[in-house]
């Protein structure tokens, strides 16, 4: 005989030495149309109660995602209701905070917020953190170190606020919508998914609440603990609207076509070749004259890296670019690609541009074109504190492509009115010289003499290469020489390196 | 030199807006508003006064409120401002 | 490359697109009331400036206003290359600046340095182009100013451009006869690339030196347009280097494969070469 009863003994052996229970048939199955069923799920909750759920206490690492950009309500939303809550001394870890964000001075000066990782600062709250408004240094990280610093724990985040165009109740969220309650859309969700994977407790903020399954899912309801519904997550025309426009500033096209001619004649522009271009009129315009050279001479693109661009949808579209890798969908075009195209993905801050993961998708990048605020003499790069001393720009992925790429181009006008941008030493030290191969002005063109294969053949084409001394000699002969900053003796920033090592501090501008 | 109120420039990005008024006490008071005051404040009021000096005038209140400009605009604009201001024209 | 004399971003940036000739504007682009401003900014831009090899022209305001006097004394002092003289009608007015131009070079000492490019907008102009041309041996060259000359011939400017053809076929005439340059006139619409390149080809083969332009986007067009082909560089390469090997030997006639070389040829080429250097194809060494 062997029925289940008879073998009632060896089961309630064989769970005694597992150290389990005994199953019991209590089960009530749940009757109600699924349709209906979904709209309890126990996750979608109010954010004051999902803020008192999570467990986060004084002191603990709260963070956010800057993909609404501009348009940003979530930080200032979020932050106010905590400040409200009576919370103190949090640790803000954002991926980065631009002139939205000026509220956060209020509750930095009332206590409520304490402590800042960023990749970058801008506005008033900058020019504030600069003048000394903190007690603790603010935490600056490139985009790939700082997903890899959650990922590794070594930045711990408590709880995660993180926007979403669009997630169902169990917490599926993707950076657009496809129900027609659709209220933004900002594509790629890329620097949010270290934060929602590894976060202790996950919460999604979203404006448009949609239907189970929310297919196209950039985070999973597996890695979400829970979904507060708002009226909105951001202003959407301050998101992403239409495509990002053509420069039409004669510089900036000059330097665009200088820096393709850079790229065109450097050895790396063959079959098969991946490209990534950074923010800025004129590293962004180098897509559109290296377009023409790719059909002239035939040759295709694996992958477009980074900021995914209207552009680069378009070479991608003409079968110029094979594959589109995106971190961040700069326009609107771009996020919609993202939503439709299967060649068009996204990716997480951390296995785009971590140095010590080594899938990586920068280690894979050959050229890079990149903008900057301030060159030196040793081809270091600052990209993030301006030359009178102010925090005003952001580390993003600057120090990583030009790292990892078997090229990177920066692209810099000499002078910005009277502000030079080749320099004897930069204000901060950003991306360090090593890193750097090709500096791209007006003025001339310069190559690190740690290039000098890649000088000779851009010699061999024809393209006059010039001192980098001589650009700074040129810049001083125009403006004159700068006086030094009135730095004070307080650290309000510390620049980490991807190997994370402290690089550099920023010190305050005393008044 | 008799001085009346008077202003030359722009407040486009690399220019300056230079105004010049009678003062009542010796000596040349600049008051400057600048983009690049940290690195370029002293320069930039040292060549106001010097351009002022060259022209006779060592007795004025000056505001500049500068976005940039280079000397050479500088010059021009402080010369501009003081010959509207004085009716001396540095031409023939 | 036409740029307003009173904005000094566009003024310290000009040089940096690399035109032939920088034409720094007193005239129309001034208001009345920024006269002064304008020409202390021109004169200091001048002075200061680090402007490389271009061509920097100062188009004045005419002598028969309150500012064009000054406007010479300015731009003269401070080393001007070219004056442009706007809306000239006669070898008289070209007369007359020049004696405005030699008062200022005799007291600063620098006698002969300033040069003349007259810029004819009206029908009495055109009529007289050949007069203003040869009106006095710093003329450097004739422009066209098609605004104000339409405006004159009471019709309006075409995308064809048909009525500028007598004017334009004149002025090269003029400009040939009398030896000096032949430049054409501006186009303004910046979104109409295409009908821009479609002009700069026209006024090419009428036989002008070069074109106006307001933008630096222009540049390309303008120097793809007027870039010789690279046949026809080795070609004029080989005869001037025909030419150089000749006049060593002390030969006169010469040939080239097979092909007699007459003096018309040699031009030709030596404007093919010129040409060349001037679209940015050859630099100065490569001749040598």
């Amino acid at each position: 005989m062997n029925s289940i009863k008879d073998r009632a003994e060896l089961i309630a052996a064989a769970a005694k030495k597992m150290g389990k229970e005994v199953f019991k048939d209590d089960i009530v199955k749940i009757s109600k149309p699924r349709h209906e069923l979904q709209k309890e799920s126990c996750k979608v909750v109010t954010l004051e109660d999902a803020i008192k759920k999570s467990g986060l206490k004084d002191g603990m690492t709260i963070s956010f995602h800057h993909h609404f950009r501009g348009g940003d309500k979530v930080v200032n939303m979020v932050v106010a209701k905590l400040a409200e809550m009576g919370f103190k001394n949090l640790h803000l870890a954002s991926s980065s905070l631009i002139n939205v964000h000026e509220p956060l001075i209020e509750h930095i000066k009332n206590g409520v917020i304490t402590k800042i990782s960023t990749s970058g600062l801008r506005g008033e709250l900058a020019t504030a953190i600069s003048h000394g408004l903190m007690e603790e240094p603010v935490v600056f990280r490139s985009h790939g170190s700082r997903g890899y610093a959650i990922a590794k724990g070594e930045l711990h985040i408590d709880v995660a606020f993180l926007g979403a165009s669009s997630s169902d109740p169990l917490g599926n969220a993707a950076g657009f919508s496809t129900s027609e309650n659709a209220k933004s859309i900002c594509g790629s969700l890329g620097y949010a998914l270290p934060d929602a994977k590894y976060a202790d407790t996950t919460i999604i903020l979203t404006d448009d609440l949609v239907d189970y399954p929310n297919q196209l899912n950039a985070i999973s309801e597996a890695d979400v603990d829970y979904v507060v519904v708002v009226d909105s997550v951001g202003d959407s025309s301050k998101i992403a609207s239409g495509a990002i426009r053509d420069t039409k500033n004669p510089r900036d096209i000059l330097l665009a076509k200088k820096a393709a001619k850079v790229v065109i004649n450097s050895g790396y522009f063959e079959n098969g070749f991946s490209l990534q271009t950074g923010s800025g009129g004129a590293s962004l315009a180098v897509t559109k004259y290296l377009r023409q050279a790719m059909i002239d001479k035939g040759i295709k693109a694996r992958f477009a890296l980074g900021g995914i661009t209207s552009h680069m949808v378009k070479l991608h579209q003409e079968g110029l670019i094979d594959r589109l890798i995106d971190v961040q969908s700069f326009d609107k075009v771009a996020a919609e690609s993202l939503l439709n195209d299967p060649m068009h993905k996204s990716v997480a801050a951390n296995e785009y541009a971590a140095m010590l993961e080594p899938g990586s998708a920068t280690h894979f990048l050959d050229v890079v074109i990149l903008s900057a605020l301030e060159v030196d003499v040793y081809f270091n790069v600052n990209v993030l504190v301006g030359s009178d001393g102010i925090i005003r720009g952001a580390i993003g992925g600057h120090p990583d492509t030009a790292a990892d790429s078997a090229l990177s181009v920066i692209v810099c006008p000499l002078l910005r009115g009277r502000i030079p941008c080749v320099v004897d030493e930069v204000t901060t030290l950003i991306t360090p010289g090593s890193t750097v191969d090709v500096v791209v002005t007006e003025f001339g063109i310069a190559v690190n003499p740690r290039r000098p294969e890649l000088r000779k053949r851009l010699e061999d084409a024809g393209i006059e290469i010039v001192e980098i001394t001589a650009l700074r000699d040129r810049a001083k002969s125009i403006i004159g020489n700068a006086a030094p900053l009135p730095f004070g003796d307080k650290v309000v920033g510390i620049v980490m390196n991807r190997d994370g090592s402290v690089m550099d501090v920023i010190k305050n501008i005393a008044d | 030199m008799e001085l009346k109120n008077a202003m030359a420039g722009t407040l486009e990005s690399g220019d300056i807006l230079i105004q010049i008024a009678p003062s009542d006490v010796d000596g040349l008071h600049i008051e400057l508003d600048s983009t690049v005051a940290y690195q370029f404040g002293e320069q930039i009021k040292n060549v106001i006064i010097n351009t002022l000096k060259e022209l006779g005038i060592n007795k004025a209140n000056v505001k500049a409120t500068d976005k940039g400009a280079l000397d050479c605009t500088i010059k021009a604009r402080v010369t501009a401002a003081a010959v509207r201001s004085t009716g001396v024209d540095v031409w023939a | 490359m036409f740029v307003p004399g009173n904005n000094p971003g566009m003024m310290a940036d000009a040089y940096i697109y690399g035109p032939d000739s920088i034409m720094l504007d007193l005239e129309d682009s001034v208001t009345m009331a920024e006269k002064d401003t304008a020409r202390l900014l021109v004169h200091n831009a001048l002075k200061t400036i680090d402007y490389g090899d271009t061509e920097m022209v100062v188009r004045i305001n005419p002598l028969n206003t309150p500012y064009g006097k000054k406007d010479i004394e300015a731009v003269v002092k401070a080393g001007v290359d070219v004056i442009r003289m706007p809306k000239t009608e006669t070898a008289e007015e070209v007369i007359e600046v020049e004696r405005e131009i030699e008062k200022v070079e005799k007291e600063i000492g620098c006698l002969g340095r300033t040069q003349i490019m007259a810029a004819i907008e009206s029908a009495l102009g055109v009529v007289n182009a050949y007069a203003i041309a040869t009106a006095s041996k710093r003329m450097m060259g004739i422009a066209l100013g098609a605004e104000d000359y339409s405006a004159n011939l009471k019709t309006q400017r075409t995308p064809e451009g048909s009525e500028l053809l007598l004017a334009r076929e004149t002025i090269v005439v003029a400009a040939r006869a009398a030896g000096i340059d032949a430049l054409d006139t501006v186009y303004s619409n910046l979104n109409d690339m295409e009908t821009f390149r479609k002009e700069v080809e026209a006024i090419k083969k009428l036989g002008f030196d070069g074109k106006s332009i307001i933008n630096p986007r222009q540049i390309e067009i303008v120097n793809e347009v007027f870039a010789p082909k690279e046949k026809d560089i080795q070609k004029s390469l080989t005869i001037l280097a025909a030419i150089k090997e000749a006049e060593k030997k002390g030969s006169g006639v010469i040939a080239v494969n097979g092909k007699m070389v007459d003096r018309p040829v040699v031009l030709r080429a030596q404007r093919t070469i010129d040409l060349a250097i001037a679209s940015g194809i050859l630099t100065k060494e490569d001749i040598q």
